[in-house]
């Protein structure tokens, strides 16, 4: 019998290093695995019996002499055994391409990644033109998976194409691969499973893109807040280059690729991209204004493939399994699957892969089974901090691009952040101000200043001070932010605020015994949205 | 605040092995405050001039970043997570018990300087919240009591050192 106990930063979290030392203790060596994603059942103990792979979770230390002994006899026996592993409902229901080899094995363990045919996309990659490879990913129909959903395949054109004028000098044009690992908004940890579960998976990712734009040189940008992630992309990295994956002759193709995982420290600018560049470059992470493109003038001024840990790694298996394959996967023109990261006050939550187009209310209610708390849900809040607070009407909303941009709410990265009835929104909405104002990088105006001004404001109109006007300066000043911000730091910190607002206006009241300002606060909320949008648009733009 | 000769030739040493990397500062300072547990003031001219960059410049960057202290720390960093995520499972009560029980607001460091507290936004353990780090190791479904138990960790570990070194 083979024993598993996983070693990614939640199992950690939860105690699976004193369930790894209890089997020790027993005279068992366990393979620490990465971790399925499910991570309510984490510490997720697995054991490879004559029956198949089979699961016991959530586990601890003290629980490992009685599924020892149950094991003997009859595994089902036991209280924690969740039966085979493939068979959990959870999983089973899941359509997982990035997440296929997640938890099977040790995820540093080369010759495990290369069994579970790892490394073949690449392999095909090596046999490919530059252009062969981008027409590959444009036919997939992969968009960028760090939010803003921009065409991967279009980006790696623009790659692709740029420097080529310049070769008068015969000197190719050096380019980057930045892989954005930046993982900073809450509620989402996908790329951060995919790299401590399958790290070899994004390295074989980066190379293909570089050979397909012409990089050699390639950086994973990750943040300093995950040490584990941290810990195992070096070992994979180091392994890969020993094993002639990475380095000047790559498994002697007589292609070149390197690469460098470099640590963030701890802003959450960072994960925008020409931020990130700066921070790479040994700056202040300050936004850059667009144009000129990433692609054309990207990491010290060169052109640069800037792509989520997600969006690289989906690369690995268009190559390998085809674009056709990939792109049979969706709804309208979010083709694939999307990693949707289930968390917050949640009973089941964990890492969920599935074709684009499930609804939310499937999502929260299927598999995450109410909230933890036991009470009912209020809120949810998808795409991160900068993501919109969604009421009951809007859980029907399918995870699409497209649908969700048309209720003026992202799906981001991914990220579905739970709330239950005991939420208050006015604080939720004070505290997506707070957070701009703690993460700002201060380039614009009106996201650095803004943001101080949205917490006052916030805090007079929850104190019932001059509240109709109060209430007309919050929209006009989230106007101003969204319309005279550079990036999405900025331009969306009012989505939160605003829906907030706009579904939850009972939360913006003092408590007063007879209700009665409730009803002139909602209309005020309502006409102020219709009618000053306009005006301030124009003005903000005017500034520009 | 002055630094002695070996820590100036440790910070020395460690701006001849980042030079040649190609956007090196931030590898750099974080070298810097593994070594030291701080960048100081000292290392500004240092760097700067190891790097060819005006002191502003390297002051900008520490400055900009969360991350990089400029004074010295506990010999443990307690970061409480203020996410979204968290807040969801009463991130903010634990918040405020962990201020009230260790005396401490955010950035301070107990009197023993055995505990820095510090806020972090996310350690991607979102669905298991409320998440505490405790310098490189990260724990989950953290409530009054569990944080309680973790800091009697820390402050018992460093008691029994102190017996043992007497």
């Amino acid at each position: 019998m083979i024993f598993y106990i996983p070693q990614d930063t939640t199992a950690l979290a939860l105690g699976s290093e004193a369930v790894a030392s209890a089997l020790q203790t027993a005279g068992i060596e366990p393979i620490r695995n990465g971790s399925r994603g499910l991570f309510w059942l984490e510490p997720l103990l697995e054991v490879e019996t004559d029956q198949g792979r089979i699961a016991f979770g959530p586990v601890s230390a003290k629980d490992i002499p009685s599924i020892i002994a149950a094991l003997d006899v009859d595994p089902a026996s036991h209280a924690l055994y969740q039966g085979a592993v493939a068979e959990i409902p959870y999983l089973k229901s899941q359509q997982r391409l990035t997440y296929a080899r997640a938890g099977l094995g040790d995820p540093v363990c080369l010759e495990n990644y290369q069994a579970l045919n790892g490394f073949q996309g690449l392999k095909k990659a090596l046999e490919m033109t530059g252009q062969q490879i981008v027409d590959e990913v444009k036919d997939s129909g992969l968009r960028g998976r760090g939010g803003a959903a921009f065409p991967a395949g279009i980006k790696w054109q623009t790659v692709h194409d740029a420097g080529a004028s310049t070769g008068a000098d015969k000197e190719p044009c050096q380019k980057y691969i930045v892989c954005n690992a930046d993982e900073g908004d809450s509620g989402t940890f996908a790329d951060r499973l995919v790299m401590e579960a399958d790290p070899y998976q994004l390295i074989e990712g980066m190379i293909i893109a570089g050979l397909a734009v012409g990089a050699t040189q390639g950086y994973i940008y990750l943040r300093s807040e995950y040490p584990v992630a941290h810990r195992l992309l070096n070992t994979a990295v180091e392994r890969a280059t020993q094993a002639n994956f990475l380095g000047d002759n790559i498994q002697d193709s007589g292609k070149q690729f390197h690469l460098e995982v470099r640590l963030g420290a701890g802003a959450y600018i960072c994960g925008e991209e020409t931020s990130l560049l700066e921070s790479l470059e040994g700056k202040r992470g300050m936004v850059r204004a667009k144009p000129p493109l990433p692609a054309i003038e990207g990491l010290f001024g060169k052109p640069t493939v800037v792509n989520n840990v997600l969006t690289l790694v989906a690369v690995s298996s268009i190559l390998e399994q085809g674009a056709a394959t990939y792109q049979n996967f969706g709804m309208g023109r979010s083709r694939g699957t999307l990693a949707i990261q289930l968390a917050g006050n949640i009973k089941r939550g964990g890492l969920i892969e599935l074709a684009f187009g499930v609804t939310l209310r499937e999502i929260v209610e299927d598999y995450g089974q109410g909230t933890y708390s036991g009470r009912p849900l209020r809120a949810i809040q998808v795409g991160g901090p900068l993501g919109a607070f969604l009421p009951e009407s809007q859980w029907d909303t399918p995870m699409d691009y497209e649908a969700f941009a048309a209720i003026k709410a992202m799906i981001g990265h991914g990220g579905i952040v739970v709330f239950d009835d005991g939420a208050d929104m006015a604080a939720q909405a004070r505290f997506a101000m707070e957070f701009c104002v703690v993460e700002s990088c201060g380039k614009c105006t009106p996201c650095r200043i803004g943001s101080v001004r949205g917490v006052e404001v916030i805090d007079r109109i929850v104190a019932n001070e001059n509240r109709d006007n109060n209430l007309i300066l919050l929209h006009e000043l989230c106007d101003t932010m969204e319309f005279g911000s550079l990036c999405a730091m900025g331009g969306m910190t009012p989505y939160p605020v605003r829906s907030a607002l706009s579904h939850f206006p009972e939360d913006f009241l003092i408590q007063d015994a007879t209700g009665a300002g409730q009803d002139a606060a909602l209309a005020s909320s309502q006409n102020v949205t219709g009618s000053l949008s306009g005006d301030a648009a124009g003005a903000a733009q005017g500034e520009n | 605040m002055g630094i002695s000769q070996i820590e100036q030739q440790s910070i020395s040493d460690l701006v001849g092995q980042y030079k040649p990397l190609s956007g090196g500062l931030l590898p750099l300072l974080h070298a810097i405050q593994g070594d030291l547990g701080y960048v100081p003031d000292a290392a500004v001219p240092i760097i700067a001039k190891g790097l060819n960059l005006s002191r502003a410049e390297v002051h900008g960057v520490i400055s900009f970043y969360h991350d990089f202290k400029t004074s010295p720390v506990g010999r443990h960093t307690v970061q409480i997570c203020r996410a979204e995520a968290c807040q969801s499972m009463g991130s903010r009560e634990l918040e405020a018990h962990a201020k009230q029980t260790l005396g401490l607001d955010y950035g301070e460091t107990t009197a023993d300087g055995a505990i820095t507290l510090e806020p972090v936004y996310c350690l991607g353990n979102c669905a298991c919240s409320p998440s505490v780090r405790i310098d490189n190791d990260i724990f989950a479904r953290v409530n009054g009591d569990r944080f309680d138990d973790l800091m009697d960790g820390l402050l018992n570990e460093h008691a029994s050192a102190e017996r043992s070194a007497k």
